[in-house]
């Protein structure tokens, strides 16, 4: 009940700050905090990628294994997507099963990476039908201060293109070796998300804000600018209008994003 | 090219299965259908057979899940496991925690939730035959047999997707344009105000052809708006002469 009261409060105090222009970050509403993707952060992974997006740290990592293709895909490689909320990033985040907000979110991330074709699938194909690299992308939130989708997108697609392949030999990965060679990557998907929160409208939401807004939406856009992904959350609505605008400025703050990703 | 993809999608002004771009699969609402429930609603929308059922308001379990300002709305959207080509295991999995998430988050935006403190209001989906489009066709479901329990709302929410097929943008893609296609656009709306309370997107689209399949969308959902409240004049109809 208390918690439910507090929400309230703090709505109100985000709101009318809103209401004079003003975000609880001191922020412009269509201004990202500051944003610093470094590679190869782990030893361990094939590729690896460390978001910080203002407060909110993620680590991505992301392992290669062979194994059966897909019935209907025999001459491509698999892609998984797995996200993991743990307690050690947040208060609000417990342990036990992934929850339906992990589940989105490892989805919502999925669907710009696969959509956008960026992994050349086809190309992780050892022998058809038998053997095919299967690509797992984890993403791992290490400190939580809201927007999960835009920073675990941008850590997934960094550490992707930071990929290297590990050595194979009679169909069994050496993990110890690593190759020259790397993944194939052919795009650079982002995703930008905005909310509402009242009448207003923000570009990536902090805890704060994320914790009373209305509605949130994601875009997820590939190098040309096409949209690859979306998904709207929250219990509030937006109208059309909204919705158009915000696919069409998002565009340019993919752009943003994708020059902060080395190499 | 993946196994079993159509070589056109389009023959002659026609889609495969003999609709226009921007015509809807044949959509049939009937609310009422399950003793039980408070509220309950059939769908048939192509081949897409789909019960919703609505319990509530009623007590709340587990007490700890009771908020004090209002009824907490729960949605569970479930495929029996003989509703596709290949059997689905039984039970949640990935697809269907989202699929529940994002329909909760459409329904609050029109129910009246305070006026209901203390209490849960349970909303089941059930998929029995699917043709692409469940999620869609679940939430119309839904809201209907929302409506049936009598819970105030503001609205119904009908749902309806759009999306690209063989570089159309088309209406309610069913199950071979939605395996083979290049976007799915589902939208679900508030009616009376226009405003847009689901949505989400796979696939590739321009700019441009977002906005047209998202125009799209939207007619849609008022052909299945129409259809809804329909279906509940009908079962009002029957209750008063019973």
């Amino acid at each position: 009940m208390n918690q439910d009261i507090i929400a309230d409060i703090r709505k109100d105090h985000v709101e009318r700050l809103l209401d004079e222009g003003r975000r609880v970050d001191g922020r412009g509403f269509d201004e990202y905090r500051k944003v610093s993707v470094e590679v190869g952060v782990n030893e361990r992974a094939e590729g690896s990628a460390l978001v910080t997006l203002g407060r909110t740290r993620v680590m991505v990592g992301v392992k290669l294994a062979v194994g059966m293709p897909f019935p209907d895909m025999p001459d491509s490689g698999v892609l998984t997507t797995n996200a993991e909320l743990i307690p050690l990033a947040s208060p609000t985040f417990e342990r036990g099963p992934p929850d339906e907000d992990t589940v989105e979110l490892a989805r919502v991330v999925d669907r710009a990476i696969r959509e956008s074709g960026c992994i050349e699938l086809e190309k992780l194909c050892i022998e058809e039908g038998e053997l095919v690299w299967i690509v797992f992308i984890d993403l791992h939130p290490l400190d939580y201060d809201g927007n999960l989708f835009d920073a675990c997108t941008l850590g997934a697609i960094a550490a992707l293109k930071n990929t290297y392949m590990p050595k194979l030999e009679d169909g069994k990965v050496d993990y110890k070796t690593r190759t020259e060679e790397k993944l194939p990557v052919r795009d650079t998907p982002v995703e930008v998300t905005y909310c509402k929160i009242g009448r207003h409208i923000l570009l990536d939401p902090c805890l704060e804000e994320e914790e009373v807004l209305d509605a949130r939406l994601t875009v997820g856009y590939n190098e040309k600018g096409e949209i690859v992904a979306m998904q709207k959350g929250g219990s509030g609505t937006f109208t059309r209008e909204e919705i158009v605008d915000i696919v069409r400025k998002g565009r340019e703050k993919a752009e943003f994003l994708r020059q902060h990703i080395p190499g | 090219m993946k196994a079993g993809e159509p070589e056109e999608f389009i023959v002659d002004g026609r889609r495969l299965d003999g609709r226009r771009m921007d015509e809807l699969r044949p959509l049939k609402i009937e609310a009422g259908v399950l003793k039980r429930a408070d509220g309950s609603a059939y769908v048939e929308w192509g081949g897409n057979k789909v019960l919703a059922a609505c319990y509530g308001p009623k007590e709340i379990h587990p007490r700890h899940e009771a908020n004090p300002k209002r009824a907490v709305l729960r949605t569970y959207y479930s495929m029996a496991p003989f509703s596709v080509y290949e059997r689905k295991r039984p039970g949640p999995d990935r697809r269907s925690m989202e699929i529940s998430k994002v329909t909760r988050q459409a329904l609050e935006s029109v129910v009246f939730t305070h006026l209901y403190p203390m209490t849960a209001i349970d909303v089941f989906i059930e998929i029995l035959q699917a043709q692409a489009g469940t999620r869609c066709a679940g939430i119309t479901a839904a809201s209907v047999a929302l409506a049936d329990a009598g819970i105030p709302m503001r609205d119904l929410v009908p749902a309806c997707a759009a999306g690209k097929v063989g570089g159309h943008i088309v209406l309610d893609l069913f199950d071979v344009e939605d395996n083979y296609g290049e976007a799915d656009l589902p939208v679900a709306i508030v009616p009376r105000t226009g405003e847009i309370c689901l949505m989400q997107m796979d696939g590739n689209l321009t700019q441009e052809e977002f906005e047209q399949a998202f125009e799209l969308a939207i007619k849609g959902c008022m052909q299945v708006y129409e259809k809804q409240k329909e279906a509940l004049r009908k079962a009002y109809e029957k209750r008063s002469e019973e």
